[in-house]
């Protein structure tokens, strides 16, 4: 009885995010649609909410509940707040855009609390069975949010094949889960482990290891399965890229920890090669095809696929260092892109998308504060200093290096230069380009503010990079023991 | 009592953050509706940056050929790295050349730039700023990450208020420097991989095998070598200088082209002595062709700022050639050279900014017999020319009389070719003037042209003062950094192989 009670006590956050999700959910029945805000509020709440219970179950030691199902760690501590944090911002980004196109719905809050929640079991997800129970559950969400706007072909198209693509990335993930059921004889990740090390590698374990690493690798969208990636970002309305963009991929780390790291380390050698292809691969053609692209979420979306190349550049290094660079950089590219859609929503009103990269044109004569905004966030993810996103590259960078990976770094680098070419082509078009739009914003007051924070907050973790680097760094060390 | 009130004050921290934060006061009380304000905030912004800068000159001991007014702070210890300031006869001169021009390019811009006057001032200054702390920085990365924000206000400087051409000269500026400073990242891991810190000294100190001296000599060049820039990875410049405003012109040529020199002092010179050794012909050879090649290429320009351009290039020449002979008196000629470059080079380009204003062509044939109607500022134009092609009694004519002094005792011929560039520099630079300001009034515009008004007085006589100033007495240059060459060349002669070779 004791047991079942610390068990509880352990999924507090996510059991107080279920009943909530299920409260609005059921709330939105009953409320006006003018008192919609009662629900937004109510999101928020849950998220601090959440935030508050997370802080408070927090301990250093490493506790598990439901016989290893589940694991809280400092890592999932600290990867859940920084999700909170993410869909906290999300839903006051989103707001005025949801209510300029009459999508201002309770489902849409409800459904990204329930793919919160998934994700939260993602991370917490010590059993082959939790993880990808926690995958489908993120993923159902946000296949339906991006057919949010019902009546947009555009957003059906992109949630068809989402769809499709995503559930034969979860067929491949579950093929190769039973595959090392099969070999290892159980679905927790520290038996597996154990049971590797004790047995002779089999081709039938790294086929296994092939398709886990190919599920994985499709739910990051690295090359070579990014297909997804541009028309999803394209098709979806901004708030649901916003989303799909961002915090996921936080949890497709935590997934990629306990898989790959907890689970299959004795594999590393295998799984080191695989990565380092699909990181190379990566950063070149996500590079290369966001230089030619006129949409703005298109390019961003290119763009994700090369940032996906450097995350697996730090975890391809297969140590310490190397996963908690590539947590790092994944926690700042996270910050750095939900910053980059705010701005293409701020910039969004009624019947108009600042899809456009020549939507931007001009932006420094019409609202040079949130020009130089989106100036800090280009420079960010391009890596330049003094914004975080050059202490993102840096780590991965030196973390590669360390593990020996010396003409990937220099290819890198060179990369570098040519992602730099197309933010500064925004950069570009912001400065040094005349309007041809010249309405007045019409974002309200809290996201102007809470964008601006945002935004000047790339800025500050950049001169003081520290605080940033050293809960990455710590956290991971601390579960990986 | 009173000294030791004064070096207890972070001098260094003051020179690099007065700037920035006055920038960004300039930014947020300014606009351009309020020009008069945005414009005295930042004079005065400049004013007391250039001021706190002053007691680096009168406090700094000569004796010391060691880092002073060293400050010392963790900052990021996740990877050992410190904000590390501290400066030595190389990089103090600089530094006051920074803040000194910062004070100069907003005089200049005074009435000049009307669009985005906020931005223009705050740029300029956050750019003085990080310029500094790339001269103070002792610890690499806190170097690297100065190096590289200051490309983001430069980039903005040229694109923004640029000529038609800008946008092309500005990303070409941008990825060039960048692709040079990535490699230098490069490096910088490898030799944290090889020692766990970012410390300068640490670097000093660590043995190299020759192979791994070589790489990172290497991507220093690439990094430094752009910036200064030396043939063949020069052709960013022309394009920037061109495009550029009058006062990123003059940032450009008089400071930032001095980073990549400094930079080889510091980095790529004392942390790889014996690649440098071994590159050394090679880089005397590249030095040539900058003094003798883009000479002449000068001397076919059209085009004024380009002529001055391609002028700056070939006189960088001349600091690179006295780097790698490792000589007192060549390495001391090499850094007279970059301050009074700093000089001349911002002067000439202020003075095509004159006629700009006013005429709004740079090309040398809408021009002719300036002299005619401008008489006070030809005689300033005329009198930086000389100082440009080296003339005695300027000070342009210190720094490569001492470089030309040192090659020939080198090896006659280096000094041979490097002593073309007396004839040479004086061909374009007098040729220029000779078509721009002399012979009869060429056409209307010219006619109707008005001589220097006060503000434009003052700016060229100050210069000229300096310029004549350090002709006739080098003296106050070439006593701080005697030390701190001394000790440097004793650095470069000890090898830094393992002993038991490569």
């Amino acid at each position: 009885m004791d047991n079942m009670q610390f068990d509880l006590l352990a999924l507090l956050p996510e059991l107080v995010l279920l009943g909530m999700a299920m409260f609005i959910l059921l709330l939105d029945l009953f409320i006006l649609p003018q008192n919609r805000s009662i629900i937004y509020g109510l999101s928020q709440f849950t998220l601090f909410a959440a935030a508050f219970f997370t802080f408070k179950t927090h301990t250093p030691a490493v506790g598990f509940a439901f016989s290893h199902m589940f694991i809280d760690d400092t890592l999932s501590d600290v990867i859940k707040m920084m999700m909170y944090l993410g869909t906290s911002l999300i839903f006051v980004y989103s707001r005025k855009y949801l209510q300029d196109r009459s999508l201002y719905r309770g489902e849409f809050y409800a459904m990204v609390l329930f793919g919160l929640l998934g994700m939260m079991i993602m991370v917490s997800g010590h059993n082959l069975l939790t993880i990808y129970i926690g995958l489908e559950l993120l993923s159902l969400c946000l296949y339906s949010l991006v057919a949010f706007d019902r009546d947009n072909p555009r957003a059906s198209e992109a949630a068809m094949k989402y769809f499709v693509l995503g559930a034969l990335a979860s067929g491949m993930l579950l093929y190769g889960m039973s595959m090392i059921y099969g070999m290892t004889g159980s679905l927790d990740v520290s038996d597996i482990a154990n049971s590797i090390m004790q047995q002779n590698k089999s081709p039938v374990l790294i086929m296994g290891l092939v398709f886990l690493v190919s599920g994985i690798a499709f739910k990051f969208g690295a090359v070579p399965f990014q297909m997804w990636v541009p028309d999803v970002y394209q098709g979806s309305p901004t708030p649901m890229t916003l989303l799909i963009g961002s915090v996921p991929k936080l949890a497709a780390f935590a997934m990629t920890v306990r898989l790959l790291v907890q689970g299959l380390h004795p594999l590393a050698q295998d799984w080191q090669d695989m990565l380092m292809l699909m990181a190379i691969l990566s950063i070149i053609i996500g590079n290369f095809s966001a230089i030619v692209q006129t949409n703005l979420k298109r390019m961003l979306a290119y763009s994700t696929i090369s940032h996906v190349g450097f995350i697996m550049f730090g975890m391809m290094s297969a140590n310490a260092n190397g996963f908690a660079s590539s947590f790092f950089y994944i926690s700042t590219y996270v910050l750095t892109s939900i910053a980059g859609f705010g701005i293409i929503l701020l910039l969004s009103r009624q019947g108009f998308e600042a899809e456009e990269i020549d939507d931007l044109k001009g932006l420094n004569q019409r609202h040079p504060w949130f020009a130089f905004m989106m100036l800090i966030i280009m420079f960010s993810m391009a890596g330049i200093p003094p914004t975080i996103g050059f202490y993102a590259k840096f780590t991965v960078l030196q973390a590669a290096w360390q593990a020996g990976f010396t003409w990937q770094v220099v290819l890198a680098v060179l990369m570098a230069v040519i992602g730099a070419f197309y933010y500064l082509n925004i950069v570009r078009k912001m400065y040094f380009d005349a309007p041809v739009d010249h309405s007045p914003l019409t974002a309200p007051i809290d996201m102007r503010f809470v964008l601006s924070v945002h935004s000047l907050a790339l800025l500050g973790l950049g001169l003081f990079p520290e605080i940033l680097l050293s809960v990455c760094g710590r956290s991971l060390l601390m579960s990986l023991q | 009592m009173m000294q030791a009130d004064l070096t207890s004050i972070s001098w260094l921290s003051l020179a690099i953050w007065l700037p920035i934060l006055s920038g960004v006061l300039v930014l947020l009380l300014g606009g351009d509706h309020k020009a008069t304000l945005t414009r005295w905030l930042a004079l005065a912004g400049s004013l007391v940056s250039f001021l706190v800068t002053i007691p680096l000159y009168t406090l700094f001991d000569v004796q010391d050929g060691f880092f002073q007014f060293e400050e010392l702070l963790p900052w990021i210890p996740a990877f050992n790295i410190h904000y590390h300031l501290g400066i030595d006869g190389f990089s103090m001169p600089l530094v006051l050349l920074t803040s000194f021009t910062t004070v100069i390019v907003v005089l200049a811009a005074w009435e000049v730039i009307t669009k985005h006057v906020a931005q223009y001032m705050a740029a300029f200054l956050i750019m003085s700023g990080i310029m500094i702390g790339v001269f103070t920085a002792l610890d690499s990365m806190l170097y690297y990450v100065f190096w590289e924000a200051m490309l983001i206000p430069m980039f903005l400087v040229i694109g923004v208020w640029g000529g038609p051409n800008r946008v092309y000269a500005t990303v070409k500026f941008f990825l060039y420097t960048l692709l040079g400073s990535l490699l230098m990242l490069v490096a910088f891991i490898y030799l944290y991989h090889q020692t766990g810190s970012f410390e300068l000294a640490d670097y000093y100190l660590l043995p190299l095998s020759m192979k791994a001296q070589i790489y990172i000599f290497i991507a220093f060049f690439m990094a430094f070598a752009v910036k200064i820039p030396m043939w063949p990875v020069h052709t960013w410049l022309p394009d920037a200088h061109v495009e550029a405003p009058t006062g990123g012109s003059v940032v450009l040529a008089a400071i930032a082209l001095k980073l990549g020199g400094y930079s080889f002092l510091r980095f790529a010179m004392p942390i790889a002595p014996d690649a440098s050794h071994y590159f050394s012909t090679a880089m005397i050879v590249l030095s040539l062709i900058a003094v003798v090649y883009i000479a002449l290429v000068a001397l076919v320009q059209t085009d004024m700022k380009k002529l001055i351009a391609y002028s700056s290039i070939s006189h960088m020449g001349f600091v690179t050639l006295g780097f790698f002979m490792f000589g007192q008196l060549a390495l001391e000629g090499a850094l007279v050279q970059m301050i009074s470059h700093g000089f001349i080079s911002s002067a000439m380009f202020l003075s095509v900014g004159v006629l700009y204003d006013r005429v709004h062509s740079r090309e040398i044939s809408a021009y002719g017999g300036v002299a005619n109607k401008m008489p006070v500022f030809a005689g300033f134009a005329v009198l930086f020319a000389m100082a440009n092609s080296g003339l005695p009694g300027t000070s342009g004519f210190v720094g490569e009389f001492m470089v030309i002094l040192a090659a020939v005792k080198f090896n006659f011929w280096v000094g041979f070719f490097a002593a073309t560039t007396l004839i040479f520099g004086a061909a374009y630079t007098l040729w220029m003037t000779k078509r721009v300001f002399f012979g009869d009034v060429a056409n209307h515009h010219v006619a109707e042209l008005t001589d220097l008004n006060k503000r434009e007085f003052l700016i060229l006589g100050i210069l000229a003062i300096l310029v004549i100033g350090f002709g006739v007495y080098p003296q106050p240059i070439t006593e701080v950094m005697q030390a701190t060459t001394s000790e440097f060349l004793k650095h470069m002669a000890i090898s830094k192989l393992p002993v038991t070779g490569y």
